[in-house]
């Protein structure tokens, strides 16, 4: 192995693979019942909450674990799994970052994520999840003068119980499929923002998640609700350490935009892949729904997904008021053995709706990819237009880039147009690049960044720096 | 229903001459529909349209018992004029006339109750079912370098003797290495409410050519299905040619294998709906090999509430390198009511490829029927010329002339 080779294998192994050993307290093994109130007891949760879980566990003991999705995995035992583990040092809540636990925020730094000053400087409010409990949150103050509520939503169950009780569940309801069902039982924590009437946040709300203590499943539950004429732009960023068990991750998020409010999710996820063998990985099992429920509200996603052994999500919009407008964006890219099956739904429900998506897909190695879609426009949602775009690039005959959109249009006012094609990248290309004197994999990353960029574009400028790296990193060693 | 069908069965027996080993395996057959009955919108492929409650709704209890021993008469006012023809003539499912007056006798051969194929071809339950009741098939051997000097008719004509009865047929084709066929499919039914289920295999070995126009124009509350299984060997083409519009439920389907190089597939299709009909075409073109081809294009007129489905797939096996895959499909919907499903598919796991598909919706353009008003005509007559430049666009793919003529008329489409 000459010294380049060494470099790529270097590269090639993940960057954030490390773990970080806390005592955690974790509930008994298994779902129940008693595990459930477990969960709500040790959260100090009001009744209602635990009726909310309890409700969707008796719904969850009717529903049959999925199985229509491209990527098969082996089968879960959900018995096995642990639904909550805390770092112990939570038990009394430090009162400032300096009474962290270092070795947490020693993890911290290892993941770039800009705690303390780096957070000021950036202008990045972080609400940092430690496995299931949020640790500490920054810029409350700051945000909180405009009467905008950002924290960890435990927090807010405990002191806006109105707001959270109105809003949860009702865009993914206790009665949902699955996965999401299984989150509303047992979610631990994750992030509430409210932002009030007229007002449009200063700063780019953000939350990193990671995945520590083994056989975790960890089920985020994030909730945000933008009122009438208000704006927000959320971030979310996902890395996890080495592990070779199979972690499950079945975050629920909700998004819901009043009258004229402006809601832009953003997600970075680069969770564990597993090894080059496709040997453990997280499996990211993911709900994440918007309901643009006033008139002229918009829903915006946009995504980056690199990591995960499976990814299987379709972040949606609920068109239901008039002139409601959804976006996605998203960019895949599996290597070696990893499986995506993710894409969106677009429901239009009310008049004069448009939605937009713009999907790019790369697989590389042995990896599978599969673009899924809706566009769903009722018979009452007049004047409405959808259109779709979704674009794959195959390196190698070894991996695969599938495209299964669903359209359905049952009003004669409404316009749907989708497009899709699948090529590879073009020898011409590689060849003017290495030309120029590019190597083959700077060629490869400047081509592929080319073929991302429309997605890029919409990211926040912290993000979209991260995510031209990751895309090359996610591609190092796939081609020559 | 499921003692209806053994009962039936055991009727069509008794009075027909099976072999032994045959009776077996369409007992097998049955046995196999009767697990799982007609397909319904659980199933995939059938999400746009439920066969099973279609049927529950339209034509209610089937009987799938045909007293075949009975000649019909057939209706020669419907035979097409101006265009000379060798015809395969069906009526009520029962195969009345074969004549291929206009080729040499020598290189066409049809065999008479071949061997009941017992390959596991089995994409869906309807299949069993043809396979339980067809009660007489046919292969057609086009032998090595004979092109058909004129085009087959196959008529598929019914009469108001049968009513909420199943009917199946079944044609197998091979044709032979340069071998060459046109095939028309015209449906005429003077029945009500019947479902009629059609399976058609056709092996295209090296260089053949196999052109098939299906032409279902003339209103009918049938409900029918058709099922083109198509084997291509190197350098092979096929053009297939759909018209969907005059059934109550149509579901046209189509597999089609690319197995050899250079071998390519083109699906032209037109929906032209009305009325609550409900029509589907699905088709699954396999890549197989390096260097085939494959291009489809469906248009859509939508008119009441009617629905028209468009199921398209493109599969691409990791060696089927330099692949050209392409769809298309467009509607245009003239009605509230009216509603348009599509699902084109990518299923690709080989990387020197160019596959991509397109699917449009929508109303006509308003702009482009204020242009033409502008210039004289009156707004019917504007829409009229919209839909038919709509339509002639999937007319002039047809790449034989002859009968590109034969469809637009039946269409009445004018130039």
């Amino acid at each position: 192995m000459d010294a380049r080779e060494k470099e790529i294998e270097k590269l090639k192994d993940y960057k954030y693979g490390f773990s970080t050993d806390i005592e955690s307290i974790t509930a008994p093994k298994g779902l129940n019942e008693e595990v459930i109130k477990f969960i709500s007891n040790i959260k100090k949760e009001p009744k209602w909450m635990l009726d909310f879980r309890l409700k969707a566990f008796e719904r969850f003991k009717q529903l049959k674990e999925p199985d229509w999705q491209k990527p098969k995995y082996p089968k879960i035992d959900y018995q096995d799994l642990y639904y909550y583990s805390a770092p112990k040092s939570m038990d009394d809540k430090p009162k400032s970052l300096d009474e962290l636990d270092p070795k947490l925020l020693e993890t911290y730094k290892k993941l770039g994520i800009p705690l303390q000053e780096q957070a000021r400087l950036n202008g990045i409010a972080v609400d940092a999840v430690f496995d299931s409990v949020s640790v500490a949150t920054t810029f409350r103050e700051e945000l909180s003068k405009l009467g905008i509520i950002f924290c960890p939503i435990s927090e807010a169950i405990q002191n806006h119980p109105e707001l959270v009780k109105k809003y949860l569940g009702s865009v993914i309801p206790t009665t949902d499929h699955f996965f999401a069902t299984l989150n509303s039982a047992v979610f631990t924590d994750g992030s509430f923002a409210y932002i009030p009437e007229g007002v449009r946040c200063p700063m780019e709300l953000s939350t990193y998640f990671r995945i520590n203590a083994s056989n975790t499943g960890q089920f985020e539950r994030t909730l945000i609700v933008a009122d009438k004429g208000s704006y927000v732009s959320y971030l979310e960023g996902c890395t996890a350490p080495m592990r070779d068990e199979n972690q499950l991750h079945a975050a629920n998020v909700e998004l819901i935009a009043l009258d004229d409010a402006e809601i832009k999710y953003s997600t970075v996820q680069n969770w564990y892949p597993g090894d080059k063998d496709g040997k453990g990985g997280i499996y990211n099992f993911v709900t994440k729904r918007g309901l643009c429920k006033g008139k002229n509200s918009k829903i915006s996603w946009t995504q980056v997904e690199t990591g995960s052994a499976i990814t299987w999500k379709y972040p949606s919009c609920i068109l239901k008021g008039d002139n409601s407008i959804g976006e996605f964006y998203s960019i895949a890219i599996t290597n070696n053995h990893q499986k995506a099956d993710t894409g969106t739904k677009m429901i239009h429900l009310g008049k004069n709706t448009k939605s937009k998506i713009i999907s790019k897909g790369i697989s590389a190695g042995f990896s599978d990819m599969t673009y899924r879609g809706l566009v769903d426009i009722s018979s009452k949602a007049s004047n409405s237009s959808n259109y779709t775009q979704c674009d794959s690039l195959l390196m190698g005959n070894k991996c695969g880039a599938h495209t299964v959109p669903y359209i359905k249009n049952k009003n004669s006012e409404s316009n749907i147009a989708h497009e899709a094609t699948t090529s590879k990248i073009s020898e011409e290309q590689l060849h003017y690049c290495q030309q120029r004197g590019l190597s083959q994999e700077e060629a490869v990353g400047l081509i592929v960044n080319g073929f991302c960029k429309e997605v890029l574009q919409q990211l926040p400028m912290e993000f979209a720096v991260e995510a031209q790296k990751l895309v090359g990193i996610s591609l190092e060693g796939s081609v020559g | 229903m499921k003692e209806q069908l053994q009962i039936d069965f055991d009727n069509i027996i008794k009075t027909s001459s099976f072999t032994k080993r045959d009776i077996e395996l369409k007992q097998n057959s049955l046995n196999e529909f009767i697990k799982t009955g007609f397909p319904n919108r659980r199933d995939e492929n059938w999400k746009f349209s439920d066969l099973n409650q279609i049927i529950k709704k339209n034509i209610g209890d089937l009987s799938f018992y045909n007293d075949y021993s009975l000649s019909n008469k057939i209706e020669t006012s419907v035979f097409i004029d101006g265009l000379e023809h060798n015809k395969i003539v069906f009526v009520n499912g029962r195969i009345e006339k074969i004549d291929f007056d206009y080729e040499k006798k020598d290189k066409i051969k049809i065999i008479d109750e071949p061997e009941i194929d017992n390959r596991s071809n089995n994409f869906n339950s309807l299949i069993d079912l043809n396979k339980a009741f067809t009660n007489k098939s046919y292969k057609i051997l086009i032998k090595k370098d004979y092109q058909l000097e004129k085009p087959l008719i196959i008529y598929h004509l019914t009469n108001d003797k049968i009513k909420s009865k199943n009917i199946n047929l079944s044609l197998d084709f091979q044709l032979e290495e340069n071998s060459s066929l046109r095939l028309i499919d015209l449906f005429n039914d003077n029945s009500e409410k019947n479902f009629l289920n059609i399976f058609y295999n056709f092996d295209l070995k090296q260089n053949a050519i196999l052109k098939n126009y299906k032409i279902d124009k003339i209103e009918n509350t049938n409900v029918k299905y058709s099922f083109n299984n198509i084997e291509q060997a190197a350098n092979s083409l096929s053009e297939t040619f759909i018209l969907s519009s005059g059934s109550h439920f149509f579901k046209n389907e189509i597999n089609c294998n690319l197995n050899g190089k250079y071998s390519s597939a083109f699906i032209n299709g037109i929906f032209s709906l009305s009325n609550d009909r409900h029509h589907e075409v699905r088709t699954t073109i396999n890549h197989l090999t390096e260097n085939t081809k494959s291009y489809q294009l469906i248009k859509s007129v939508l008119n009441d509430s009617s629905k028209a489905v468009y199921q398209g797939k493109i599969f691409v096996n990791s060696e089927a390198q330099k692949t050209d895959g392409y769809q298309l499909s467009k509607a245009i919907l003239l009605n509230e009511a009216s509603e348009f499903n599509a699902k084109p598919e990518l299923e690709i796991y080989a990387d020197d490829v160019k596959c991509s598909h397109g699917s449009a919706s929508g109303s006509l353009d308003e702009d482009s029927i204020f242009y033409i008003m502008s210039r004289g005509l009156d707004y019917q007559q504007s829409r009229e010329l919209l839909i038919n430049g709509f339509l002639l666009d999937v007319i002039e793919k047809i790449t034989d002339s002859e009968i590109k003529n034969l469809i637009k008329n039946i269409i009445g489409l004018k130039e």
